[in-house]
């Protein structure tokens, strides 16, 4: 390979580096800044440009009223709402794609494959196509505006996933493991829950991701279907952007909301690494 | 393998999701067949005037559709394209070869909503760090409120949130190549462009096919981003088909109008990504 590919190769992922990198840089730069230092004009390095202050992180824990914006409970309403969505999603997904792996189904004209394709399509559904009728449903059950009503929402939202990248999974894991189980006298449901089950956590880790990630990350749903009592951090971001919220505490509050899950992109090369993920996502 | 006990397994997640499925896609149906909005809100019926209206008398409907489209393939395109750069980058022989995949990685961990809302103030006119450089050269582009380079920033936030998910999937698959051809081609003596291009390329084929229907799903549904960046301006020419029907259904509750776009919108959909999906085999795939 010679110099000039080389350097390139280099060039190029510098240079994707540096884009990737730059709005959480300008973002980590405007948290620490005060009214001076965002009106009078862009601003970058601190002590040096302008003289960084805490008040756009101290503002994260007092109420609106105090001039903060309160995002702690909207922090904790979406741990809530994506641990929830996701286990059940993963418990249910996880169960079905078993099944469609392992046994034949037949219903007239239907096989499993029709079965698996209804779960993943899913997703091919846009959001504001469900979103009026949902809207009307959690209405009628007075589900609008409560964590529940998210939950249900999020189990659709997440389930053709699980399904997704458990019936890919299911199919690698041999089938001779379920068989010996049974010769030596388990019954299905002792196969599956003491030889299947542990045999597949690395492929419910990487669905479990995946479910986080597009739980954590949802708005539109959220954003329809909740109003005053429940609120989820995203919403709550995106509120302060159209008040005339500073940039600092916006800054510190989008932070805080992107944080948790940059841990995974670790997790996800880790398995990309081991080449856990390839099998897991084809 | 059969046994009786193994609707046990499927049915708990297949009711789950058909339970709440079904009334909404049945009630969108009926929906689109009344006249519901918020001054006579009720279950009437009125035939398919909603349909006629929507094919005869909505060009905003169109348009938005149009440039959903354009959206959707030129994101999808440059994703696909730079994704696979990258992935072919930091596939071997890379110094902070980790690094450089985790770092990689980290957009598409992020709410897009969020990100926005601080490329909201990256591209602010006056005082984000992007003006702050034209404004060197003497230069101040308006990134959110000129109708061009509305698009040209939504289309380089969606890169930049999106990306990441292609090189995901492509370095997975380039991980699970067999190393055989590899071997045999350089026994025929082929330089890494002629090894590309008739080893890499074709073996990559079907996760390249899957990975683009699956950004393309995912890009026909774009509004977040929209909604948060440019509101569907300046005046509609960032709108895209989601956004022009939410704005239709829960900004002017005329909910009958809006289910008939909806499904409209779902079909075509449908039949778009079959079309897709099949010149896609057609043209990644004719070697073999």
């Amino acid at each position: 390979m010679g110099y000039f590919y080389t350097t390139l190769k280099y060039l190029a992922v510098t240079l994707w580096s540096v884009f990737v990198i730059a709005p959480f840089l300008w973002a980590i730069s405007t948290s620490f800044k005060d009214f001076q230092s965002v009106t009078n004009g862009a601003t970058y390095i601190p002590w040096v440009d302008f003289e960084p202050t805490l008040e756009g992180w101290r503002a994260l824990w007092k109420s609106p009223a105090q001039g903060g914006v309160a995002i702690v409970e909207p922090f904790f309403n979406s741990v809530f709402v994506t641990a929830a969505g996701s286990a059940i999603s993963i418990l249910l997904g996880t169960l079905a794609a078993y099944a469609l792996s392992r046994f034949t189904f037949k219903a007239g004209p239907i096989r499993n494959g029709d079965i698996t394709f209804f779960f993943i399509s899913q997703r091919i559904m846009p959001p504001v196509v469900l979103a009026i009728p949902f809207f009307i449903m959690l209405g009628k059950f007075s589900l609008l505006d409560t964590l529940v009503g998210l939950i249900l929402v999020y189990i659709v939202l997440l389930m053709p996933i699980a399904v997704w990248i458990m019936v890919d999974f299911f199919n690698k894991v041999p089938r001779e493991i379920d068989e010996t189980a049974l010769i030596d006298g388990c019954n299905p449901y002792q196969a599956f829950y003491k030889v299947v089950l542990p045999n597949s956590i690395p492929g419910i880790v990487v669905a479990g991701m995946f479910c986080m990630i597009f739980g954590w990350t949802d708005f539109f749903f959220s954003f329809i279907l909740t109003f005053t009592e429940v609120q989820l951090l995203p919403v709550a971001i995106v509120a302060l952007n159209s008040s005339i919220t500073p940039w600092w505490s916006l800054s510190a509050a989008a932070l805080v909301s992107v944080a948790p899950l940059v841990v995974v992109a670790f997790i996800v090369e880790r398995f990309l690494s081991k080449g856990n993920l390839s099998g897991a996502l084809k | 393998m059969n046994f009786r006990h193994k609707y046990m397994f499927l049915l708990p997640g297949l009711l789950v999701l058909l339970g709440i499925l079904i009334f909404p896609i049945g009630f969108t149906v009926r929906l689109s067949l009344s006249s519901w909005d918020s001054f006579y809100p009720g279950l009437d019926f009125i035939g398919i005037e909603n349909y006629i209206r929507l094919f005869t008398d909505d060009l905003r409907f169109w348009e938005a559709f149009g440039r959903l489209s354009m959206l959707s393939l030129t994101t999808v395109f440059l994703q696909y394209v730079i994704g696979f750069s990258l992935a072919l980058m930091v596939w071997k022989d890379i110094v902070f070869q980790r690094f450089f995949r985790v770092l990689f990685l980290i957009p598409m961990m992020t709410t897009p909503v969020i990100m926005t809302v601080i490329w909201r103030t990256f591209f602010h006119e006056s005082l984000g760090p992007v003006n702050d450089f034209f404004n060197l050269f003497g230069m101040n582009p308006l990134w959110l409120s000129s109708e061009i380079l509305a698009k040209f920033t939504v289309i380089l936030v969606e890169v930049w949130q999106w990306t990441p998910f292609m090189f995901l999937l492509l370095l997975a698959g380039l991980l699970s190549l067999p190393k055989e051809p590899y071997l045999a081609a350089s026994i025929d003596g082929a330089g890494p462009i002629r090894t590309f291009v008739y080893v890499t390329f074709p073996l990559m084929a079907p996760i390249s096919i899957g990975a683009i229907i699956i950004r393309l799903i995912e890009a026909s549904k774009i509004m977040d981003t929209v909604y948060v960046l440019t509101s569907g301006g300046p005046g509609t020419s960032t709108e895209t088909s989601s956004f022009y029907i939410f704005i239709k259904g829960l900004r002017e509750f005329q909910f009958g109008y809006s289910a008939a776009l909806s499904l409209t919108y779902l079909i075509i959909m449908i039949i778009s990504f079959t079309i897709i999906a099949k010149i896609l085999v057609k043209l990644m795939v004719r070697g073999n």
